[in-house]
């Protein structure tokens, strides 16, 4: 059951960060991912400070607008200061970092979080948290839930905004033209992901949650040239290296959400490799009896 | 406060240790962050600084110890492979760099968090302080390691030194340098290993996680106070090493505290105050440049609608209401208020019951603006060949900004002609 339980939630945040993931990869925008998931940090510690729980929706909602002033931020720096954008993103994240770490470390004692948990979660205590409503009822791990909510408004933010998020990602100067506001779907879709890597934060941590946003994505992009195959392809992925992540985890008497990660590379290392129409090796063997054909005639 | 004094009077030995090595570290990085910087790879660095961790885990498991040496060529060979990933990956599929960069970052780490939390459950006693790696332990630099760390530091700053050139050639303009006959694959490969090493030491003082911070921070902070590749370097050596600084003080109050995020905060400081406040090239000092010349701008239209009136009635000092000056051009009314008053401050204009009129000076003012505006679209009609009717927009803008010697000149290349195509008079 508890097995059920961890996979289950691994599954439920793997197709969130996959879905918005898709989005972020077209976009070119996978390290501003990974600067939000870093940058959200100070924002969990201040509102578990502030609220002393860590899972309530307030917590998503206000560690998940740091993760949007983070990209404003960065956005600052490259408009008005003219860094270039790569340094824009470095320095913003990992001061936003170390701003958390520093928090976490000076209020080690009233805060239920260890440096551990945001390098790469706590998904193995899933089970063991369990939501007690006051009348006493168990309801179930708390994480479950909020995992849960996380990906129905995600799913239903894709779903309504589709069009929308499809013409900003490919073609943002038609967009514009036909009146959809780029600037705003831009950052609904990073509060979308600032919301998710905050959800997700308790379970696989502040940084493997990047590989969630990256490698199913990645892998999808490899095998299909179709957006929404893409999308679904991403999400199924999501759900096997929950499930095979957590075996070898247990075989290695490792880090659940590292071996999740380690599934993930695995798998996009073998799309790399072997994928139908993208694959290194496909691509070499079709060169060759291209070759051999010049040759032969 | 006492601990303060007793830090910084350097009376313990292993604080002089700590401290150099802190500097070293952090200075060395700092050095080849520079190039990093230049070359807008900032962000490779992060990966690399991530793609360590499985190397010095993979090092542990094959040793058995935490000999310094061993853990750092295993942290060299993956922090290399990582970079080797990313180029493959890039050159080889549709996926862009900053995916691949995410990709390999993350799951490098991952690989190393599940190799890590395999040998710290494991139960080998000699593990204890391999996580130190994760968030950087200053303190930790005692005897013997800082002085392997230590070489190191020194290696790197030497190498960037004797290939300075190549390395600043490579940075802004690898195919003039081509051309120039240098080496640039060789360069490239040497600017690679450099920053692999530079985290690979770095990761010492300020952890695998905020080491990108190391290699990008200082490089920005200091590229808004010099143009000049070589004092760039060495100012970012400088706010590098003022953080290891902080970063070996703080290991020393507080040893508890991973020495890292305090580094990359106090380095982060500078680089923030250093966008702020810098210069020329700082926020504020870019606002207040662009207010000036929104400011002369606008005196300059207000002199010149002033101007245009006077020619009209054909006296150039009669008194005029804010309503004339509208009827000629229109302005924002606060605006146009405000510029009255800033241009009577200056001694352009005088004003009697609201009523403004030119001094000589504003007179002269107003007159070389639109002699200006007037030779720049004789000078459009004439040799480039601008329709008449299309040159006043550009006028418009180019007006203020004709420096007097451009101005000379164009007097002298049409010959002080008497009117515009417009058929309006020039005013000398």
């Amino acid at each position: 059951m508890d097995a059920f339980l961890i996979i289950l939630t691994g599954s439920i945040i793997a197709i969130s960060c996959s879905i918005l993931g898709c989005f972020l990869i077209l976009r070119r925008m996978a390290m501003v991912g990974d600067a939000i998931s870093h940058a959200v940090l100070p924002g969990i510690v201040i509102a578990f400070l502030l609220t002393g729980t860590r899972d309530s929706v307030w917590v998503i909602i206000g560690a998940g607008l740091l993760g949007v002033f983070t990209t404003f931020l960065i956005e600052f720096f490259h408009k008005k200061a003219r860094l270039q954008t790569d340094a824009a993103i470095g320095v913003t994240f990992t001061w936003l970092f170390a701003l958390g770490i520093i928090l976490l470390s000076v209020f080690a004692g009233q805060v239920d979080l260890d440096q551990d948990c945001v390098l790469y979660g706590e998904i193995a205590y899933v089970p063991i948290d369990l939501w007690i409503s006051e009348s006493g009822v168990v309801l179930g791990p708390r994480a479950l839930y909020i995992s849960g909510f996380v990906l129905i408004v995600n799913l239903f933010f894709v779903k309504i905004g589709f069009k929308q998020l499809y013409l900003t990602t490919f073609d943002p100067a038609f967009a514009a033209t036909i009146g959809i506001s780029v600037t705003l779907w831009h950052y609904l879709l990073m509060g979308a992901v600032s919301m998710t890597t905050v959800a997700s934060f308790d379970s696989v941590g502040a940084i493997l949650v990047v590989a969630l946003l990256v490698a199913p994505a990645a892998t999808a992009y490899l095998l299909t040239d179709k957006f929404r195959n893409m999308l679904i392809i991403a999400a199924g992925i999501g759900v096997f290296i929950s499930a095979a992540g957590y075996y070898l985890a247990v075989y290695l008497d490792g880090s659940i959400a590292g071996a999740i990660v380690t599934v993930a590379g695995i798998l996009f290392g073998l799309a790399f490799l072997f994928s139908p129409k993208e694959g290194v090796v496909f691509k070499r063997m079709l060169q060759k009896r291209e070759a051999d054909k010049l040759k032969a005639a | 406060m006492d601990s303060f004094f007793e830090f910084f009077s350097f009376s313990d030995s292993s604080i002089i240790s700590v401290t150099i090595g802190a500097i070293l570290l952090t200075s060395s990085s700092a050095v080849v962050g520079t190039f990093t910087f230049l070359k807008k790879k900032a962000l490779v660095g992060d990966a690399v600084a991530h793609a360590v961790l499985p190397g010095i885990c993979l090092a542990f498991l094959l040793s058995g110890n935490k000999n310094p040496v061993v853990l750092m060529i295993g942290a060299f060979i993956t922090g290399w492979l990582s970079l080797v990933l990313i180029d493959v990956i890039t050159k080889k599929s549709k996926i862009k760099e900053d995916s691949a960069i995410a990709l390999i970052l993350s799951v490098f780490f991952g690989i190393g968090i599940l190799m890590l939390t395999n040998i710290q459950h494991g139960g080998n006693a000699a593990q204890t302080g391999l996580d130190s790696f994760l968030f950087g332990k200053a303190a930790a630099l005692v005897g013997n390691d800082v002085l392997t760390f230590g070489i190191v530091a020194v290696i790197l700053m030497v190498t960037v030194t004797l290939f300075f050139k190549e390395l600043k050639l490579i940075s802004f303009d690898s195919n003039y340098a081509q051309a120039l006959g240098i080496p640039v694959r060789a360069i490239d490969l040497l600017l690679t290993t450099l920053t692999v090493l530079a985290v690979v030491t770095g990761i010492q003082a300020v952890g695998v996680i905020l080491m990108a911070a190391m290699l990008i921070t200082p490089a920005a902070a200091a590229r808004f106070w010099t143009n000049d590749v070589k004092k760039m370097t060495f100012l970012a050596a400088f706010l590098g090493g003022i953080s290891g600084l902080v970063g070996a003080y703080v290991s020393y109050v507080a040893p508890a505290m991973p020495t890292g995020p305090w580094i990359v905060l106090i380095i982060s400081g500078l680089a923030l105050m250093s966008f702020f406040f810098a210069p020329g090239k700082g926020v504020i000092s870019r606002f207040i440049e662009q207010r000036k010349l929104q400011n002369q701008i606008m005196d300059e239209n207000l002199l010149k609608a002033l101007f245009h009136l006077g020619e009209k009635d054909k006296n150039l000092f009669e008194a005029r209401t804010t309503e004339d000056i509208l009827s000629r051009r229109y302005f924002p009314i606060k605006k146009l208020t405000d510029t009255l008053t800033r241009l009577k401050r200056q001694g352009f204009l005088t004003s009697q019951n609201s009523h403004w009129k030119f001094t000589e000076i504003g007179k002269q003012k107003g007159q070389r603006v639109v002699k200006l505006h007037r030779l720049w679209e004789l000078y459009l009609s004439k040799y480039v060949k601008i329709a008449p009717d299309h040159v006043h927009e550009d006028a418009e803008t180019i007006e203020h900004i004709i420096t007097p010697e451009l101005e000379a000149q164009l007097e002298h290349l049409l010959e002080y002609p008497e009117q515009d195509p417009h058929a309006e008079n020039i005013p000398y």
